[in-house]
C-alpha cells in the first residue's frame, strides 16, 4: 500500500518545544476502518502527536500523511477530512444542543439546508428533541459526550480523533458511546482514540502505548496480552510502562 | 466562506446576549460614567472656604469683600480672626485659603498709590490653589475697575468664549466619554471572548475545522462592532438630549470616524488575546494598554500641550488623542473631513498598522 | 454491617441535597470506620462532589444528619476544618509556587510550628519521592506528581481523616496504582480515608465501597462481598468481531442482559442456562463466536446491573 491508502501514515514524526523532544520518530500506519488505540502515560506524547495529526501542530521532523494529505502542506486540506473530539468537551454551555449543531455545522461550511437535515437527523439519533432547546450546560456528562460526537461528525469525515472521550462517564453511557464508534467503523469511518480505562483499550482493534515520547508497543490487544503474559490490558500497560516483561 | 463567518457571528451575539451580568455591566457603565462625569465631577470649583481679615475696617474693604461675596466661588467662612490663626484653620481644613486687607487699604487706595491685599492658599492641591488664585484676580480686577471708573476711563480685558461659551464640563466629556467606552468595550470585551474560548478548549475545536484565522477574527469582531456602535451612539443621544451637547458638523463623519475608532480598539484587543492565556490577564492587559493611556495621555482630562514633551510624542500613538481632537472638533466646532484630515490620517494608520499586526499574530496553529 | 457506632470518624445518614430541579444527593448514608479506605465509586454527576463538600462544611445539606467524630458537622465546622484533610477534584496547588512552598504554605495556613514543618516535610518527601523536585514549580510537575503534591500538602497539618475528590481522575494507570500505595500506607499509620472516583477498577482496592448512580447508593460493603451478591452466572464470549456479535445477540433477543466488554462480551445467566445450553443457542442462531467461559463477576458487571433502566 502506498502512503495516502493509509487513513494515517506516520513515519518519524517528531517535536520539540525547545530543547524537549516531545515526540520522538514516532511511526505508525493506520488502515480505513480502523480502531486504533493510543495508549500512554501522562506526558508521553499523546496529545502533541495527536495535534501534529490534526494540523493544531507543526511537526519538527518527520514525515504524516493523513486521508492521503501531507500535514506540512495540505494541512487545510486535512481539516475538512478529520473530525476531532477534545479532552473536555467543547461544547458551548451557554448555547442549546440545537445552536452547537447549527453552529459547528456552519464552522465545517454546510449549507442552511444541509444543517437543518443534518441538526435533524442527529437530534433523532440522539433521541434528543426534548431537549434540544436546553442549554447544554444542564446535560448530563453522557449526553454531552454524545453531542460532542455528534457535532465533530457532521461534515463526515473519514477520520476522527477522540482525545478522552470517556472521562468520567459511568459505565452504561461508556457502552453506549464504543456501539457508536464500532458502528462508525462499520461504515469504514477511522477511529483513532486515547483513552485511560485500560478495559476500554480491549475495544480497539489495535493499540500503541506510548512512553517518553516514542511508541514502544504496537500490536493488538490480544496479542499485547499474549506477550505480556496478562489477562487483561491492566496488566500489560503497566508491564510495558514499567518496562518489565514476564 | 461566509457561511462560516455568519455562523461564528450569529454564535458571538448569543454568548454576549446571554451572559446577562456582563451585558449589564456594559450597557450601565456608560450611563454611570455620564452621570459622574456630567454631575458630580467638574473642573470648576464652587463654595471655597475662604477667611477675611480686614485690618482696614473701611467702606473699602467692606466693599472688596462684598465682591468676594457676590460670587459663588467664595463661601466666607471666618472674619476677625488674626493672622497667626490662619494656619490653624488651613491645618483644620476648615479654610484653604485667606485674603488679609492691610490696615492702610483705604488710605493707599486713594493716594493712588499702590494698594496690595495679600492672599494666603493652601496649596496641598496645586490645581485647587491655581484655581483659587485666578478668581480672586478676577474679583480684584473687577473691584480695581470698579475703583478707577470713578477716576477715569480704563482698558477692561472681555474674554469672548468660542465653540463652549459657557465652558460647560459636559461638551468636554460627553466626547471624551466615547473615546473612553468605545475602546473597554472593543477592546477588552474581544480579548476576553477569544481568551474564554482559550481557557475552556473550545478554541482547539474550532482551529481543527477549516475556518480560516481571518473569518475567526472577522466573526469575533463584527458583534463587538455593533455593540460599541450602539453604546457610542446612545450616549452621543444622551449628550445631545439630556446635556444639550451640541452637534456642529457632520453626522456621517462622526461615525465614520466612531468606526474606525471602533477598528482600532478591536484590533488592540486581538493583539491582547494571541499573546494572553487567562481572562485575567488578558483584562490586566487590556487595560494597561487602552484604557489608561486614553484617559491619562489622549487630552481625554488633562491638555496633551501641557505634557512633558516626551510624552507629547507617547500621546501620538495613541488612538484616542486623535479621535478626541476629531470628535470635539466635529460635535464643537463643526469641523469639516478636510479641517481633520490630519487627526484621521493617524487614525486610520495606527488602526491598518494594529489589523495588520493582529492578522498576523493570530495563526490556526496551538502554538 | 457491622452495627452503627457514633464515634466513627464519618457517620452519614439519610443525607439529601437538591439544587433547583436536580436531587444531588438523595437519601444516602453510610459510614467510614477508623483506618479504613472507604470508596465512593459512581461516574460524574452521582453526586460524589456534593456529598464530600457537605462533609468537609462547605455547603449545608437540606435534611440528613453528618457527624464527624461524633460531632455535628454542622454545629462544629471549625473543629471539622481542623481534623480534616480535603482535596478538591481540581487540585488546589499553587502553579507558580514551587513544590517546597506549597507545603510550607499549607504548613502555614493550619499553623504548625516551623520545626515541626521541616520535621514533616521529610517524611512527606519520603512517601511520595517529590525530594529531588522540591525546587520545581507545581505547573512544571507531571499529572501523577502533582497528584502526590496535593495530597502531601493536604497532609500538612496531619488530619486523622482524610477526603479525596477524583484525585486519579485524568491520570495514567501507573501514576495511579503508585498514588494508591501510598494511601494505602497512609491507612497503616492510622488514617482514615474517603475517596471517589469514576474508575470502577480502583474499586477493589478500597476497603468498603459505595456504588453511587444518580444520588442514591446502589450498594456498599467490601467489595468481595459486593460480588457475592451477583448471584447469576456470567460468561464471557470470546469473538474476533466483537461488535457483529453483539449487534447479532441484540437482535436476536435471547439474552434478556449481555454488554459489551474489552475482553468481550460478558453474558448475564438471568435465565440460568448453563455454559452448554448457551453455546448451544449461539450455534443454533449461528453467532459468531470463537469461545465461551465462565468467568467471575466484576464490579464493573454488578455496576452496570445495578443501575436503574434509563430511557436512554
Amino acid at each position: 500500500m502506498s502512503q495516502s491508502e493509509y487513513a494515517v501514515y506516520v513515519e518519524n514524526l517528531s517535536r520539540c518545544f525547545g530543547s524537549f523532544k516531545a515526540v520522538s520518530d514516532v511511526s505508525f500506519k493506520v488502515k480505513s476502518g480502523e480502531i486504533f488505540g493510543f495508549l500512554g502515560a501522562n506526558g508521553a506524547g499523546k496529545t502533541t502527536t495527536i495535534r501534529m495529526l490534526c494540523g493544531l501542530l507543526m511537526p519538527s521532523s518527520g514525515n504524516a500523511v493523513i486521508a492521503g494529505y501531507n500535514v506540512f502542506t495540505d494541512a487545510e486540506k486535512i481539516k475538512h477530512n478529520i473530525g476531532y473530539m477534545a479532552q473536555r468537551f467543547s461544547l458551548y454551555e451557554d448555547l442549546t444542543v440545537k445552536e452547537n449543531i447549527e453552529f459547528y455545522g456552519g464552522v465545517y461550511g454546510l449549507s442552511r439546508k444541509q444543517i437543518k437535515i443534518k441538526t435533524e437527523e442527529l437530534l433523532d439519533y440522539l433521541k434528543l428533541w426534548d431537549h434540544a432547546d436546553k442549554l447544554t450546560l444542564s446535560l448530563p456528562l453522557g449526553w454531552k459526550q454524545r453531542i460532542a460526537l455528534s457535532t465533530a461528525l457532521l461534515h463526515d469525515p473519514g477520520i476522527i480523533f477522540l482525545d478522552e472521550p470517556t472521562s468520567g462517564v459511568d459505565p452504561e453511557s461508556r457502552r453506549n458511546f464504543w456501539t457508536l464508534i464500532y458502528q462508525l467503523s462499520g461504515k469504514g469511518k477511522t477511529i483513532f482514540v486515547t483513552t485511560h480505562y485500560m478495559d476500554e483499550a480491549g475495544f480497539c482493534n489495535r493499540l500503541s502505548i506510548m512512553k517518553d515520547g516514542k511508541i514502544i508497543e504496537l500490536d493488538q490487544p490480544k496479542v499485547l496480552k499474549r506477550k505480556y503474559n496478562a489477562n487483561s490490558m491492566q496488566k500489560v500497560f503497566m508491564s510495558v510502562i514499567k518496562g518489565k516483561k514476564t | 466562506m461566509n457561511k462560516i463567518l455568519y455562523s461564528i457571528v450569529i454564535k458571538e451575539f448569543k454568548h454576549i446576549f446571554r451572559d446577562s451580568q456582563t451585558l449589564v455591566i456594559v450597557l450601565l457603565m456608560p450611563l454611570v460614567m455620564l452621570f459622574l462625569f456630567g454631575y458630580a465631577i467638574t473642573l470648576e470649583m464652587r463654595n471655597i472656604d475662604i477667611a477675611v481679615i480686614d485690618y482696614s475696617k473701611t467702606p473699602q474693604s467692606r466693599r472688596f469683600i462684598e465682591n468676594i461675596l457676590a460670587t459663588d466661588f467664595f463661601k466666607v467662612k471666618h472674619t476677625d480672626i488674626s493672622l497667626n490663626r490662619v494656619e490653624q484653620l488651613f491645618f483644620e481644613r476648615k479654610a484653604i485659603c485667606a485674603a488679609v486687607i492691610p490696615g492702610d487699604f483705604a488710605k493707599n487706595l486713594y493716594k493712588n498709590k499702590r494698594a496690595n491685599i495679600q492672599l494666603i492658599i493652601d496649596a496641598s492641591d496645586p490645581n485647587a490653589a491655581n484655581y483659587i488664585k485666578n478668581y480672586f484676580n478676577q474679583i480684584s480686577m473687577m473691584y480695581n475697575s470698579e475703583i478707577n471708573l470713578q477716576f477715569g476711563r480704563l482698558f477692561s480685558v472681555e474674554p469672548r468664549i468660542f465653540y463652549n461659551p459657557d465652558l460647560k464640563s459636559d461638551y468636554f466629556f460627553v466626547p471624551g466619554l466615547i473615546a473612553v467606552i468605545v475602546l473597554l468595550i472593543s477592546a477588552l470585551l474581544t480579548s476576553i471572548a477569544i481568551v474564554r474560548e482559550k481557557e475552556t478548549g473550545s478554541i482547539e475545536q474550532i482551529l481543527v475545522s477549516p475556518v480560516k484565522p481571518v473569518q475567526i477574527i472577522i466573526g469575533k469582531v463584527i458583534p463587538y462592532t455593533v455593540l460599541a456602535f450602539a453604546i457610542s451612539v446612545s450616549i452621543l443621544l444622551f449628550g445631545y438630549f439630556w446635556f444639550n451637547v451640541p452637534l456642529e458638523g457632520s453626522i456621517l463623519l462622526l461615525l465614520g470616524s466612531l468606526i474606525l475608532y471602533i477598528v482600532t480598539g478591536l484590533s488592540l484587543g486581538l493583539i491582547v488575546s494571541t499573546v494572553t492565556d487567562s481572562q485575567q490577564v488578558a483584562m490586566m492587559a487590556t487595560l494597561l494598554l487602552t484604557i489608561l493611556p486614553t484617559i491619562m495621555l489622549s487630552g481625554f482630562i488633562f491638555p496633551v500641550k501641557s505634557m512633558p514633551t516626551v510624552f507629547q510624542y507617547v500621546s501620538l500613538i495613541i488612538p484616542a488623542t486623535h479621535f478626541l481632537e476629531i470628535i470635539r472638533g466635529i460635535m464643537l466646532k463643526g469641523n469639516t473631513f478636510f479641517d481633520l484630515k490630519i487627526q484621521l490620517g493617524y487614525l486610520a494608520a495606527i488602526s491598518i498598522l494594529l489589523i495588520a499586526l493582529s492578522v498576523k499574530k493570530f495563526s490556526t496553529k496551538l502554538e | 454491617m457491622t452495627k452503627t457506632n457514633d464515634m466513627n470518624p464519618v457517620v452519614i445518614k439519610n443525607l439529601k441535597k437538591s439544587y433547583e430541579n436536580i436531587e444531588a444527593v438523595n437519601g444516602v448514608s453510610f459510614e467510614v470506620y477508623p483506618e479504613e479506605i472507604f470508596g465512593l465509586i459512581g461516574p460524574d454527576g452521582a453526586g460524589k462532589t456534593t456529598l464530600m463538600r457537605i462533609l468537609v462544611s462547605l455547603i449545608d445539606s437540606d435534611e440528613g444528619d453528618v457527624f464527624f467524630k461524633g460531632k455535628s458537622v454542622k454545629e462544629n465546622v471549625k473543629f471539622v476544618r481542623s481534623k480534616i484533610g480535603y482535596m478538591p477534584q481540581r487540585f488546589s496547588l499553587y502553579p507558580d509556587l514551587t513544590v517546597n512552598e506549597n507545603l510550607r504554605f499549607f504548613g502555614d495556613l493550619f499553623k504548625v510550628p516551623a520545626e515541626e514543618q521541616a520535621d514533616r516535610m521529610r517524611k512527606l518527601y519520603e512517601f511520595s519521592k517529590l525530594e529531588p523536585f522540591r525546587n520545581r514549580r507545581a505547573d512544571a510537575l507531571s499529572g501523577g506528581m502533582k497528584q502526590k503534591l496535593a495530597l502531601s500538602s493536604m497532609l500538612m497539618h496531619q488530619p486523622e481523616v482524610i477526603v479525596l475528590d477524583e484525585p486519579t481522575f485524568g491520570v495514567d494507570p501507573v501514576s495511579r496504582s503508585e498514588f494508591w500505595d501510598i494511601l494505602k500506607k497512609l491507612r497503616d499509620n492510622g488514617t482514615s480515608i474517603l475517596v471517589s472516583t469514576a474508575y470502577m477498577d480502583e474499586a477493589g482496592l478500597c476497603d468498603r465501597v459505595a456504588l453511587m448512580f444518580g444520588g442514591k447508593i446502589l450498594a456498599q460493603g467490601k467489595p468481595g462481598q459486593l460480588l457475592k451478591n451477583f448471584e447469576e452466572s456470567l460468561y464471557l464470549i470470546e469473538t474476533d468481531r466483537v461488535y457483529e456479535t453483539f449487534k447479532k445477540l441484540e437482535n436476536l433477543k435471547i439474552f434478556s442482559e449481555f454488554n459489551l466488554f474489552g475482553d468481550g462480551i460478558h453474558i448475564v445467566d438471568n435465565e440460568n442456562r448453563g455454559e452448554q445450553e448457551i453455546i448451544h443457542l449461539l450455534n443454533k442462531n449461528s453467532v459468531d463466536y470463537k469461545s465461551v467461559v465462565s468467568i467471575e463477576a466484576c464490579l464493573e458487571d454488578l455496576f452496570l446491573k445495578l443501575i436503574p433502566e434509563s430511557d436512554d
